[in-house]
Formats: C-alpha cells, sequence, structure tokens
C-alpha cells in the first residue's frame, strides 16, 4: 500500500471519529436523572410489577405517563433495602412530599401531538414496541439534549448515521409514519400535529 | 368548476348573523385558545393576526330596516378547490379528509404568501413579527397549540387542539379514532348570544345539520365554487344577497374587538 492511499484512509479514519464520536459529545448536554432507579428489580421476578402498575395514562396528553411520587410512596412510605438511591429517596422526596424531577427521554416537539391512550388503548401496541428493553434495566442513563434544537438524544437517534435496526433507535416523525403505514393508520398532518 | 357534497361526518360551523351583536367576544376567545400574541404596536388590521375576525357591513341603506350586520369572520375551510392548497409550493396546507378541516403546517411554510393572495375570505394571517407575549403571560399559553413563529402564515382551523383533545378522551372511553367526536371551539363557547354552532350534520350536535338546509342559511361567495364549511344565517335578503357579491353594493368593512 503506497503512501498516499495511506495517509488517505488514517485522514479518512480521523475525521470520522471526529465526526461520530467527538462531535456528538460536544453537541449533546448530559443530564443526570434526579435519582437511580432500577426498572429491572421493579419489574423482576422479586417484586414482579408491569409497566401500567405505574404507568397509567390518562385522555389527558399532557401528561407524559411518569410516574408520580404517590405511586412511590404506595411502597416506599419508608426505607426499603440498602442502597444509597433508596434512602435519597425517602429523605429528600418522600419525606417533604416532593415529586421527583424526572427528565423525560421522549418529550416529543412542541408541534407534535401525541397520545399514548390511542396507542396502547384503542391499537393495543406493547410498550416494547417503542421503548425496547426499558423496562428490563438496571440503570437509568443520562438524558442527552441537542444543545441546539433541546431535543432529546432519544428522539433524534443514538446511532449518529441516521440508521434504525429497532423501532427504538429512532423517534423521528418517519420512524412514526412507518408504522402507521404499517397498520393502515392515517398519516394525514393533523393527526399528529397541531 | 366540479362541486362537492360536504360529507356530513365533516364538521360544519354555523353563525347565525342576525345574532350577532359584534361584541368581539369570539374574537378574544379565539386568539387566547390558539396562543396568538398581543398584537404589535404597529399592526394594523391587515397585518395584525386574528384567526377570527368580526366585520361590520353595511348596506348602505339607512331607512331599510336593520342597516348594518356583523359577520363573524373565521376561515371558511373550503371543501373543493381549497385555493391555499392549490397554490403552496410547499404543500404546508392539508385537508383532513376525515374531519374536513383545512391545516395550516406552520412548521413547513416558507412565508411566500401565495395562499393569502389566493383566499377569497382574507382568512390568512402573516406573521410579521416574532410573537412576543408581556412579562407572565407566557405562562398562560395553551400546551395544546404550537406557538408559531415570524414569517409564517397561520390562520383559524376550527380549535384543531380541542379536538385532539376530544379524541384523547373518546379512546379512554374506548372509541376508534376514525369515530368523529363532539367538541366545540373556543369562539361558538364564548359567544355570549349563541350565535355560533358547531359540529356535525350526520350526528346534527346543536342542530347543524337541520340549520345548514334551512331557507336562511347562505355562505360566502359561493359562484367560486370553494364549498365553504362554513355556513351563515340570515332572515335578511340584503345580507344574503351582499354574501353573493353578485351585483354591487356598497359594503365598508370595519374590525371591532
Amino acid at each position: 500500500m503506497n503512501s498516499g492511499r495511506l495517509s488517505f484512509l488514517a485522514g479518512l479514519v480521523g475525521m470520522l471519529l471526529i465526526g461520530w464520536v467527538f462531535f456528538p459529545s460536544l453537541l449533546y448536554q448530559k443530564e443526570p436523572q434526579p435519582l437511580q432507579f432500577s426498572h429491572a428489580v421493579h419489574t423482576g421476578e422479586a417484586v414482579g410489577m408491569t409497566c401500567d402498575n405505574c404507568h397509567t395514562f390518562t385522555a389527558d396528553v399532557r401528561s407524559m405517563a411518569i410516574p408520580r411520587l404517590s405511586n412511590c410512596k404506595e411502597c416506599h412510605s419508608e426505607v426499603l433495602g440498602e442502597s444509597e438511591a433508596e434512602k435519597r429517596l425517602v429523605d429528600e422526596f418522600v419525606a417533604h412530599d416532593r415529586e421527583i424531577p424526572w427528565r423525560t427521554y421522549s418529550r416529543q416537539p412542541d408541534n407534535v401531538y401525541f397520545s399514548h391512550i390511542q396507542h396502547v388503548q384503542i391499537a393495543e401496541i406493547e410498550c416494547e414496541r417503542c421503548h425496547g428493553s426499558h423496562g428490563k434495566s438496571e440503570t437509568l442513563t443520562d438524558r442527552q439534549i441537542n444543545r441546539i434544537s433541546g431535543y432529546s438524544r432519544n428522539i433524534e437517534g443514538q446511532i449518529i448515521p441516521g440508521l434504525r435496526f429497532k423501532a427504538w433507535d429512532r423517534m423521528k416523525m418517519d420512524d412514526c409514519s412507518d408504522c402507521h403505514d404499517e397498520r393502515g393508520a392515517s398519516n394525514s398532518c393533523l393527526k399528529c400535529h397541531k | 368548476m366540479k362541486s362537492i357534497e360536504i360529507s356530513p361526518s365533516q364538521y360544519v360551523m354555523v353563525i347565525d348573523a342576525d345574532r350577532c351583536t359584534g361584541c368581539g367576544a369570539c374574537m378574544v376567545a379565539c386568539a387566547i385558545e390558539n396562543n396568538v400574541a398581543p398584537a404589535h404596536p404597529d399592526a394594523t388590521d391587515r397585518t395584525g393576526v386574528t384567526w377570527m375576525k368580526v366585520v361590520k357591513v353595511s348596506s348602505g341603506n339607512n331607512g331599510d330596516g336593520k342597516p348594518a350586520c356583523y359577520l363573524p369572520l373565521p376561515c371558511q375551510q373550503c371543501a373543493a378547490e381549497t385555493p391555499c392548497v392549490t397554490v403552496c409550493p410547499q404543500n404546508a396546507v392539508e385537508v383532513d379528509q376525515q374531519t374536513g378541516i383545512v391545516f395550516q403546517m406552520s412548521q413547513r411554510c416558507l412565508g411566500c404568501r401565495y395562499c393569502m393572495a389566493a383566499c377569497p375570505y382574507h382568512a390568512r394571517y402573516f406573521n410579521w413579527w416574532d410573537p412576543e407575549w408581556p412579562e407572565g403571560m407566557e405562562q398562560t399559553l395553551n400546551p395544546d397549540v404550537a406557538p408559531r413563529m415570524r414569517g409564517v402564515v397561520e390562520k383559524c382551523n376550527f380549535c384543531h387542539g380541542r379536538y385532539q383533545a376530544a379524541r384523547a378522551s373518546a379512546a379512554e372511553h374506548g372509541q376508534a379514532s376514525s369515530d368523529p367526536v363532539t367538541y366545540e371551539p373556543a369562539c361558538a363557547q364564548a359567544c355570549p348570544t349563541r350565535a355560533i354552532k358547531f359540529g356535525t350534520p350526520a350526528n346534527n350536535e346543536q342542530g347543524v345539520g337541520d340549520l345548514v338546509h334551512s331557507s336562511s342559511a347562505f355562505r360566502l361567495l359561493p359562484r367560486l365554487g370553494t364549498e365553504p364549511r362554513v355556513y351563515y344565517l340570515s332572515k335578511h335578503k340584503w345580507i344574503r344577497q351582499m354574501a353573493q357579491m353578485e351585483k354591487e353594493t356598497s359594503t365598508g368593512e370595519e374590525v371591532h374587538g
């Protein structure tokens, strides 16, 4: 291999690293969750809860189905177990009746209308279809906010080249409309925009 | 020009011109509901944003009964040959087949204002300035309606946010999304004389199914063949004739509110 080709390849790899690794780390601001939480413990065999035990939907589309403190308080009125997060939950939130300011991974832009109730109750779509194995995760990852657009990286996609292998890799408009097409749901602008 | 029959499951608005007192409550309710910012100090009747606009129409004949009337003018939601759809280079206007609502996708709009030139009813408005709310008032914004930015066109969409909310509560009760839902736009709700009726003719909510076929029902500029989904009612012949705009009448427009 001659040196020209070698330096071209080295440059290409270098630029790809800058574009796909270095730049995204600059672009996205990491916001840690206020409290660590393990979905796996709650949905595991010992506790055996299901998604809808805490994530309840109402017709109010503004509610993101993020559980409220009252859900936690049903069991965690006092410290259960040894973990640091558990102690903080009781001391900082339950004791003062203060809601936990969870950071929503999947908040859509202002002009998007999304109703869980229509997807879960009427279309009977499983939670895993869009949220993947989030219900079995051990820890909560940092929310990554695009410094320019202000949108969460879960919307724009974790995979920088813009590929989608699983439904939950990305939550852009095309991803919504692909599923609407598959199921014969309307793709009229008005269905999802406001 | 082909004329189409409005589907009975699509929404229509029926405005009783004889009941309208020109108070402008509908204009205020509309602006609050749809996050229309208070007018810029330099805004005029032509450059302000008023999705619902009450115009005063004079008969030009002081001795002949009621000399003037007020007509609330929202987007007429044209069902046929919808002029704004045809001219838009961005595909930013869409007529929803299920509800019949003509929807402006402000995020797609490039601000060329062809649609404003094409609209025979002057129902479209351009954002000449950034929307600005006085300190603290931004907290009263309606989360069901996305605010628009400077440089795009906007218009009435039959309170689409309320439609979405009604659809969500219908879903909560197990109703499929293809079924029509009952809701009321902000202008109709605010009208103190109940001059604005709204619903689908099929379900005959608020009696609109009967009203659109009554002898006093008329639509604006019917000769254009745009088949508006906004109907007006008046027992006065001169008002009905004025809407035809076939013979020369002395009309003077004046904005109130």
